[in-house]
């Protein structure tokens, strides 16, 4: 690769299919979502925020990769760990934050909290937190763009866990035969909770070895590599907008915490989180921006920024009021309230 | 206006709102070119085409989910669960994903779908194909439950469920499938949350559902006839909403209310009716709420069983009788 300064100081890169400023764009984003995650976790340790919540420290570049390969209308279906994919759409940090603080600033004023996030204005259509769920409503989504003629796609993600809940499976079938334009994201951080997935799963990868039982293609790529993630979805957004139907991709990464604010994640074995973290997502994409000609200064301005957006999000959420009592009892049905008889 | 069964009723209240607006769609198992194992919708592949009445595999997680997710982007899904029974294997999408969606998000998503399940006894199919599951759906929140007894019903609550925007539980009763009567022709619309006074009564209201109107009403003729009393017969057709003041106003006139559920005794929707009525028109009483119901018991397969344990037109005569007699229970 070869790369020279152009007229305005920026770098232009030659052979390589990523522009400087996608390239930039994916570091951003994943520098945002891990300065954000950081904070919740902050945020819990001084109890400001309640319930449970869980991150993706050290899945970001799945995130971000998936998120800039998709177009505006294209539809988001998240899990319960599903903050990184909020973020990702461009959903602001306050909005997110305010929801994991349960604020009446939050994405849906404290009646979802951080296990479904939803911002529809941004296609996120939500955040599910019964495993497996998700994969037929999103099959669904897809189902409706085919019969209407919507060109968008609905892009599904996941961890490792869900491959062995029957649904998983409902929807990967039902996916193939009727050719929708869904795409699949397992996050095989191989762990499903506290247990290694490997012992309780009877193939190594578990999305992709199956895939292949549903006659979809057996895709596994490296999760913590942005430029691959990127490259990945768009093959596959593509194949989905062509009436090509349905891919599997099984995006190999680490958490680099517990499965959730309760788990201090003390079953791993000694050294595998330090190998993991040799292959930190924003570590690799850091080196990778400064292979490219990026200057330093830029990074650096890039991080900052990160750091800046976080706090002011934070003072922003702590000054929001929390959610009013009213809303205790709005939308339960269509017409905006709760009643059941008359 | 012509004579019509339950079974075809199905399918045209379905048609109608098809030939209506072309974003509703149905999905099920065997429901297209076989016209559904009931043969409640035959014809509508053939009228609608294969991409809106579309059959699917052995999957009811995927069809309710698909259901759920075409209906939060714009559709308005009609989904079949064959056997009521079967709602147990996708619970999750009518316990915590439908009835939530709305108010998880703040108002952000919405579900407008209907679940028709093939509900109810009589067929002696066993204890796992059937059940009377109406009050495994009514005690949810965000669920809208309808359970007709008519053919006329079927369409026009059909027609109702559809439009509304909530997801809509629409219980058919395998037994009732035969049966016939008048139609109106032209489109009919019903309203949601309405029950409906069948057989004006003095002596004492009778509350039933699905199967358990024509036993109710049979029931009352006898009544009347040989033991001389007058009993209101009223559909309750809509467990939610519950319309709770045809229900209070008609205790009010009687003074005395039985209720007649196919379902098994503990929490059948009959309690629900009872602890409102206790609440709200004690004074109204001239007697205790009589609940007439399945035993809590699963349903056996043998037809002499079956008849036993689901509550008959004769039974509900001895009961109503004995009690309006003055005997304590």
């Amino acid at each position: 690769m070869t790369s020279k300064k152009d007229r305005d100081g920026e770098t232009a890169l030659k052979n390589d299919d990523i522009s400087p400023d996608i390239r930039q764009e994916l570091f951003r984003l994943q520098v945002e979502i891990r300065d954000c995650e950081k904070r919740a976790n902050d945020l819990f340790f001084q109890n400001m925020i309640k319930g449970t919540s869980h991150l993706s420290l050290g899945q970001e570049a799945i995130a971000a990769g998936m998120a800039m390969a998709m177009q505006p209308g294209d539809k988001s279906f998240c899990t319960y760990r599903g903050h990184a994919h909020t973020l990702a759409r461009g959903v602001p940090m306050e909005k997110v934050l305010g929801e994991l603080m349960l604020r009446d600033n939050g994405l849906m004023r404290g009646k979802g909290g951080s296990m479904h996030l939803t911002s529809v204005e941004h296609g996120v259509m939500g955040s599910y937190a019964i495993i497996g769920a998700h994969l037929p409503i999103a099959c669904g989504a897809a189902w409706r763009a085919q019969y209407l003629g919507q060109d968008d796609v609905s892009v599904c993600f996941f961890g490792d866990g869900t491959t062995n809940i029957g649904a998983f499976h409902e929807a990967l079938n039902f996916a193939a035969i009727w050719k929708l334009p869904v795409v699949f994201v397992c996050e095989n951080n191989l762990y499903m909770e506290y247990t290694l997935t490997s012992e309780i799963t009877a193939v190594e990868h578990p999305a992709a070895d199956r895939a292949s039982a549903y006659g979809l293609e057996r895709i596994v790529i490296d999760g913590n590599d942005a430029d691959v993630v990127y490259r990945t979805a768009q093959a596959a957004f593509a194949k989905a907008r062509s009436g090509g139907g349905p891919s599997m991709i099984e995006c190999m990464t680490y958490r680099h915490s517990g499965h959730s604010r309760a788990d201090p994640a003390k079953y791993r074995p000694p050294g595998e989180l330090e190998r993991w973290l040799e292959k930190d997502p924003i570590k690799i994409y850091r080196t990778r921006l400064a292979e490219f000609g990026v200057p330093e200064a830029r990074i650096r301005a890039i991080e900052e920024e990160s750091k800046r957006k976080v706090d002011e999000a934070t003072e922003v959420c702590k000054a929001s009021p929390p959610a009013p009592a009213e809303l205790l009892t709005t939308d339960v049905y269509a017409d905006g309230g709760w009643a059941w008889r008359n | 206006m012509a004579e019509l069964t339950y079974r075809d009723a199905v399918a045209r209240g379905i048609a109608q709102e098809m030939e209506r607006d072309s974003n509703v769609v149905f999905l099920g198992e065997d429901v297209a070119r076989a016209g559904g194992v009931f043969k409640a919708t035959v014809g509508l592949v053939d009228r609608f085409g294969p991409l809106r009445v579309r059959d699917t595999p052995i999957s009811e997680q995927a069809i309710l989910g698909a259901a759920m997710g075409a209906a939060m982007t714009g559709l308005r899904p009609i989904a079949e669960i064959m056997f009521a029974d079967f709602a147990a294997v996708c619970f999750d999408y009518i316990a915590n994903e439908f009835p939530k969606l709305r108010y998880m998000t703040n108002g952000q998503l919405g579900c407008p779908l209907v679940v028709r399940t093939g509900n109810g006894g009589g067929a002696r199919f066993g204890a796992q194909h059937s059940q009377s599951i109406e009050n495994w759906t009514m005690m949810i929140p965000g669920l809208k439950v309808v359970a007709p007894s008519s053919p006329v019903d079927v369409v026009g609550l059909m027609a109702a469920a559809v439009r509304d925007d909530n997801p809509v539980i629409f219980h058919e009763h395998k037994s009732l499938y035969a049966t016939k009567s008048e139609v109106p022709d032209g489109e009919i619309v019903d309203t949601l949350g309405t029950a409906k006074i069948l057989r004006p009564g003095r002596d004492a209201t009778i509350l039933a559902l699905a199967l358990m109107v024509p036993r109710a009403l049979a029931a009352a003729e006898t009544l009347a006839s040989e033991h001389g009393i007058d009993c209101e017969v009223i559909d309750v057709r809509s467990l939610v909403p519950l319309d709770t003041q045809t229900i209070l106003n008609s205790v009010a006139r009687t003074g005395r209310l039985f209720t007649v559920e196919e379902n098994p005794r503990l929490c059948g929707w009959g309690a629900e009716i009872a602890s409102i009525v206790a609440d709200e028109a004690f004074w109204d009483l001239d007697g205790p709420i009589v609940r007439i119901t399945t035993p809590h018991i699963p349903l056996p397969a043998a037809d002499h069983l079956e008849d036993l344990a689901l509550p008959s037109a004769p039974r509900i005569v001895e009961r109503i009788a004995r009690v309006m007699n003055g005997a304590r229970r």
